[in-house]
């Protein structure tokens, strides 16, 4: 009987996460929660067979996922001395399920848990994928270029604090939410970019990476509709929808100005600007509503030239009062340069280098090399190009610098 | 959940304080210390010397060797600390984040290890060790 291995492996993807959400809350325990799930799952294979389907798998699921752990606890027990504190505990607690919300409240507790800001950056990413989105350990790896044994040992440590300082499994009170919320959105965020722009090797997109980001942010959505959260979303929807046209056939770059737009996906745009529409609505939105205001007024635009450049730099303007970095600050010279002309944002970036900031960023130096260009200062353009040449180790990017530095030496005067 | 709040501050920014400020943080951690006994979180709180009347221990092949300061020379040293007991993490974050010296320094939050054997019957295994 093919059909119930089926049915199980369907629920396995589509029910897995919120058993195990539900199991960590009730076995206190991140390992003892994964092998009850497992055990759960594959009793389901055993027992649908021969008894059915039960009328609610989810709860079936957690209730043996439950016994089975308390099974284990019980053989464990027999080789050490004295009795267990924790299965007494578990077996006088009451029935696993109770209202629908608690179990959706689980899924946001092991988000939250997760991204706790004390736990190192790399180890919520690492743990969000695994827990939360249900990857592998080597698909992680993988996907972050890290050797698998490392980023074991990241997830093994992750868990081991979340037991040893005790992180408790619980939604944040109103006073922490936005802190902690902050914390989970870079988490998605920075999982999304790490897809989108891929920090260094061959392929410009690790496109699983952003679908996952993107599936992880609507979840947070729909569990939790704050104005940031929906903000985030669209930010990540709205890039995402240019997916296609940002590299050519040869995996090389194509900047904004020149892509197809065609390419773009009309579909993604118009629920990215939706969401945007939506959270500016609340009046409580921030930096990542205003990012995806930026994207949705790129996207609705025919062509670079006919973009409304004006209401990207009064974005960035007011990005720059509630979020300020020296990376918005060089979006928004780029954004001059388009709406003023390549003067007006040469001046700015040289204004955010004599500075001393984004000295070492490659896209300060290539933008820069860009206007230059644009300005028909050739020796200046090459100079800049060749240092973001130094800087970046993403292949597609040093290929596309590459090319203009050699466009430029061709005009240059000899 | 018995936590280990460690703080650390500049030991040389301290000494060139004006005596109105440090009058000001003492009544903040008065006001601190009250506060965390109302709250049932207090266990134990000291100020420690400075660094310089510190002494530290080592022990290599039975031979003792004595020296003058601290293990390691930080730009923070470790001023003083207060024992809590707190319900998790979170609790022990909330309280960590009000010590006065949050705001010039640093707190570093430890959980203890809890030995749940030797906790429930030390006193039997005194005994049994002492009779045989």
């Amino acid at each position: 009987m093919t059909h119930v291995r089926d049915q199980v492996d369907a629920l396995y993807r589509t029910e897995s996460r919120r058993v195990l959400a539900t199991l960590i809350r009730l076995l206190d325990d991140f390992d003892l929660a994964e092998e009850a799930l497992h055990d759960a799952f594959a009793a389901a294979v055993e027992q649908w067979e021969t008894e059915g389907v039960p009328a609610n798998p989810r709860a079936w699921l957690v209730s043996t996922g439950r016994f089975k752990a308390i099974d284990r606890l019980r053989r464990d027990a027999r080789f050490e001395t004295g009795g267990s504190p924790m299965i007494d505990s578990l077996e006088a607690s009451p029935g696993p399920l109770r209202y629908d919300d608690e179990l959706e409240d689980d899924r946001l507790r092991l988000i939250f848990t997760c991204c706790h800001p004390a736990l190192s950056p790399d180890a919520r990413i690492a743990l969000t994928l695994r827990e939360v989105c249900g990857l592998t350990t080597e698909e992680v790896a993988h996907a972050f270029l890290t050797p698998p044994p490392t980023l074991a040992q990241r997830i093994v440590r992750a868990k081991s604090k979340i037991r040893e300082a005790r992180i408790p499994y619980e939604i944040p009170e109103r006073a922490e939410l936005p802190e902690r919320l902050d914390s989970v959105l870079h988490v998605i965020y920075l999982v999304f970019n790490e897809g989108y722009l891929a920090s260094s090797g061959e392929s410009l997109t690790r496109a699983d990476l952003s679908a996952e980001a993107i599936r992880l942010g609507r979840l947070l959505a729909e569990l939790l509709p704050e104005p940031e959260v929906i903000g985030l979303l669209a930010l990540m929807i709205l890039h995402d929808a240019r997916r296609a046209a940002r590299t050519g056939q040869a995996g090389e770059i194509i900047l904004l100005e020149d892509q197809d737009r065609s390419l773009w996906n009309r579909a993604q745009i118009d629920e990215g600007v939706e969401l945007v529409e939506r959270a500016i609505q609340s009046h409580r939105f921030g930096p990542y509503t205003l990012q995806a205001a930026i994207a949705a007024v790129h996207a609705e635009a025919r062509d670079a030239k006919s973009t409304d450049w004006r209401q990207i730099v009064g974005l960035y303007d007011v990005l720059l009062r509630t979020d300020p970095s020296p990376v918005v600050e060089l979006n928004r010279a780029a954004a001059v340069a388009m709406s003023e002309g390549p003067a007006a944002g040469l001046a700015l970036i040289d204004s955010i280098l004599v500075r001393g900031d984004l000295v070492d960023y490659h896209l300060a130096h290539a933008a820069r090399g860009d206007l230059c260009r644009r300005l028909g200062r050739v020796a200046e353009a090459i100079v800049s190009y060749e240092t973001a040449l130094r800087l970046t180790t993403q292949t597609a990017e040093q290929d596309f610098i590459t090319r203009r530095l050699d466009e430029l030496r061709l005009t240059a005067p000899r | 959940m018995k936590y280990l709040c460690l703080i650390y501050d500049d030991e040389k920014l301290f000494a060139t304080t004006p005596k109105p400020e440090i009058d000001k943080m003492m009544g903040e951690y008065r006001a601190f210390g009250e506060s965390i006994k109302k709250s049932g979180h207090h266990i134990a709180g000291y100020q420690l010397q400075p660094i310089d009347t510190a002494t530290t221990l080592r022990s290599r092949n039975g031979k003792v060797s004595t020296t003058d300061g601290p293990f390691a020379e930080t730009k923070e040293q470790l001023g003083g600390f207060y024992l809590i007991e707190a319900k998790d993490l979170n609790d022990a974050l909330q309280v960590a984040s009000r010590i006065p010296s949050v705001k010039t320094g640093s707190i570093e939050v430890r959980p203890i290890v809890e030995h749940p054997q030797a906790n429930a019957q030390p006193a039997e295994a005194l005994a049994g060790s002492s009779a045989a």
